[in-house]
């Protein structure tokens, strides 16, 4: 067993977990912060997106303890209160979601997309960069749209603070 | 996941100290291979030593006509460095093709290399580029680093600590790309060295791991030209029969990714 202190949606943290914990479980069993999923646990299909530092990694493919230290965003942390985060609501006026297990990968590493990407942002580079995200209900379509329309909101966003 | 202990070194001598403590450690970089290796209860170290926050052990330095790459620099890092896009474009193009972008944000250079997938990517520059794997005791040249399938020149407790690329007069690298796994079906990595000599490796080919590539690098020689492979027949003894593709296919791939990789070498 080790402590492991790290930030998590701006919140400092300290858990006791056994040093084969993984990341997505200190976030899910010792957190309850149950919206990051796992889908594979194989490193494939992006359910377990969350952001380390600013970087979208997949959290199945992690030790809790290398993130010892870390500042880690999850989906709970993308809302500011009732109001949705641009990716977040850009989903839903998309209809980017059916079954909604992969939405919450989805939309970290679209945000991680669009941090890295800025306003270059077009259909082809999205769709090659979600490549690391499984989705088996909407075909993609509707999520790369809601991708590239929350890109200009989040722009605007951005430029109005 | 069986039980291990973590540690974090916070020095390339304080993560050798720390792995001969254990019974039976493995150093821990970013964790893309070894991780998934581990839930799958296929490797049960007894200790991790995490390399990854190490300082000396991350950057890019280029000199010269050298290409310096630290041993736990990300992927994406290699990728979008500005001096490795310059120096060897053909370098940053190989790891913006590995995994994907999260795999890329955690995955480094060392640690591929450590652990020599047979289809891998970094294997298929270091080879052909003629690159010094450096580890905490020697340099290793590339020659001398690869020893077939998941084996290596490294000792026990032997740890990389950088890879140096001589910068090359041109190169380029193409792949087919498994569409699940992004591993390669079938990488060539093609450079001419300022010298004039040319070097072909291929990965995701070979049953022995990452190989040069006789026939091309003689083809090549001659005529640095896609269309100089046309005639070129790649024997397929020797190379891997699986349910994603045959010898004989693999051996159409090698031909095919080289003629791709000198054209996208220039």
């Amino acid at each position: 067993m080790s402590t492991v202190k790290l930030t998590v949606n701006g919140k400092a943290v300290s858990v006791d977990v056994e040093d084969r914990t993984l990341l997505v479980h200190l976030l899910r069993e010792n957190l309850n912060l149950t919206g990051t999923h796992v889908g594979c646990d194989t490193s494939q299909c992006g359910a377990c997106v969350v952001h380390v530092d600013g970087r979208a990694v997949k959290s199945c493919t992690m030790l809790a303890g290398q993130a010892a230290g870390s500042n880690v965003t999850t989906i709970e942390g993308l809302a500011k209160g009732d109001e949705l985060h641009p990716m977040q609501a850009a989903f839903r006026d998309n209809h980017g979601l059916q079954c909604g297990y992969c939405t919450p990968g989805m939309i970290m590493s679209a945000v991680d997309i669009v941090h890295r990407h800025g306003g270059k942002l077009d259909e082809e580079t999205v769709r090659h960069e979600l490549e690391g995200n499984i989705c088996r209900c909407t075909g993609y379509h509707n999520i790369v749209k809601a991708v590239l329309d929350a890109a200009g909101r989040m722009k605007v966003a951005q430029a109005a603070e | 996941m069986y039980e291990t202990t973590y540690h974090r070194a916070s020095s390339i001598d304080d993560a050798v100290a720390q792995f001969a403590k254990g019974t039976e450690s493995r150093f821990l970089s970013g964790g893309q291979t070894l991780l998934p290796v581990m839930k799958q209860r296929l490797a049960s170290p007894s200790d991790v030593i995490d390399v990854a926050k190490i300082k000396d052990m991350i950057g890019i330095d280029v000199s010269g006509d050298t290409v310096t790459i630290k041993a736990a620099t990300t992927h994406y890092d290699v990728a979008q460095s500005e001096a490795v896009q310059k120096a060897i474009p053909a370098l940053a193009n190989l790891a913006s093709m590995i995994g994907d972008p999260a795999v890329r944000h955690r995955g480094t250079i060392g640690g591929s290399l450590a652990n020599n997938d047979p289809a891998a990517d970094y294997p298929a520059a270091v080879l052909a580029l003629g690159a010094t794997v450096k580890t905490n005791k020697r340099s290793i040249s590339a020659e001398d680093f690869f020893k077939g399938l998941f084996t290596t020149a490294l000792e026990d407790g032997e740890m990389i600590t950088a890879v140096s690329f001589p910068v090359p007069a041109k190169a380029g690298y193409a792949k087919m790309r498994h569409p699940a796994s992004r591993f390669a079906l079938t990488g060539v990595f093609v450079a001419k060295t300022k010298s004039g000599d040319v070097r072909v490796a291929a990965t995701g080919a070979s049953q022995s791991g990452v190989m040069r590539v006789a026939p091309i690098e003689q083809a090549l020689q001659a005529n640095w030209a896609a269309a100089a492979l046309d005639s070129v027949t790649i024997p397929p003894g020797g190379l891997l029969a699986d349910i994603h593709g045959s010898a004989d296919y693999r051996a159409n791939l090698v031909k095919v990714m080289g003629q791709r990789a000198v054209t996208a070498a220039g």
